[in-house]
């Protein structure tokens, strides 16, 4: 009964912006969001008591959140459009190419020119999608669920089922895989003279 | 010496979580001499910012729409 003294409004209220962020990449839809991450933080507040404190908070609130989710689909009978990205394993065998065999990199990073510039331009935030998209699913799951929805490393592998040994492996190739396409399709070019493809 | 995979990798590392004292010191060492693997954490660190943009986007826009 203590775990559920602890379950006040506002702490649940702080995680709001997490739980937001997720289904907001899951749903794609700002008032669905919305709703889902409502039910979720009252149906937390009506069953405090299934709370047990072990896995931590944000990860009981999003088991729930993903039922609300799945509900979603369900209901709305658009399973087949429904993110699956949790089943494909591509990428992990990938033998990467980033360094030559004494460990040195192969081509490797340049400096980039005001990458805050980058920023303010539409059209980087076009190739930025493109990018983050180019990842392999499995990789673009774990990259978002701790750069976009901002759990932390510990969180990332309960929810996405990886040893952490794996989870390391995993962001320093969605680091070099983003970077490089960065580099390649935007930071490159700009050296030169900027067409539109 | 390590390599500028190893290095690479505990720079990604050491954005998700403390490194150990050894580790942030081989770090440090290694980055003063390699630009590759100083521009690869300069970058890592310009991704998340990026990240974090494109998701405050994507919410104002999906707000917007609805």
């Amino acid at each position: 009964m203590t775990a559920s003294l602890l379950l006040t409004e506002q702490t649940l209220a702080a995680q709001r912006p997490v739980l937001f962020r997720y289904a907001l990449l899951q749903l794609r839809d700002s008032a669905l969001a919305d709703d889902a991450v409502q039910e979720t933080l009252l149906a937390a507040w009506q069953s405090a008591a299934g709370f047990e404190g072990k896995a931590g908070l944000r990860t009981w609130l999003i088991g729930i959140l993903k039922h609300k989710i799945a509900d979603h689909w369900r209901r709305s009978a658009r399973e087949a459009v429904a993110p699956d990205v949790d089943r494909t394993d591509d990428g992990e065998a990938e033998e990467d190419d980033y360094f030559i065999s004494s460990g040195h990199w192969n081509g490797g990073p340049k400096a980039w020119a005001d990458p805050e510039a980058a920023l303010k331009q539409q059209e980087f935030w076009a190739i930025y999608e493109v990018c983050q998209n180019n990842l392999p699913p499995k990789m673009a799951n774990v990259f978002m669920l701790r750069e976009l929805v901002g759990l932390d490393a510990d969180e990332v592998c309960r929810e996405a089922e990886l040893s952490e040994a794996n989870y390391w492996v995993i962001m320093h190739r969605a680091r070099l895989r983003l970077r490089e396409c960065l580099e390649i399709r935007w930071f490159n070019n700009t050296l030169q003279d900027k067409r539109h493809a | 010496m390590r390599s500028c995979r190893n290095i690479s990798a505990l720079v990604s590392q050491g954005m998700d979580k403390k490194l150990s004292l050894r580790e942030r010191f081989a770090v440090r060492m290694h980055l003063m001499m390699c630009t590759r693997c100083r521009n690869f954490q300069t970058q890592s660190r310009f991704i998340r910012k990026a990240a974090r943009r494109y998701v405050d986007a994507l919410q104002s826009r999906l707000d917007n729409k609805s």
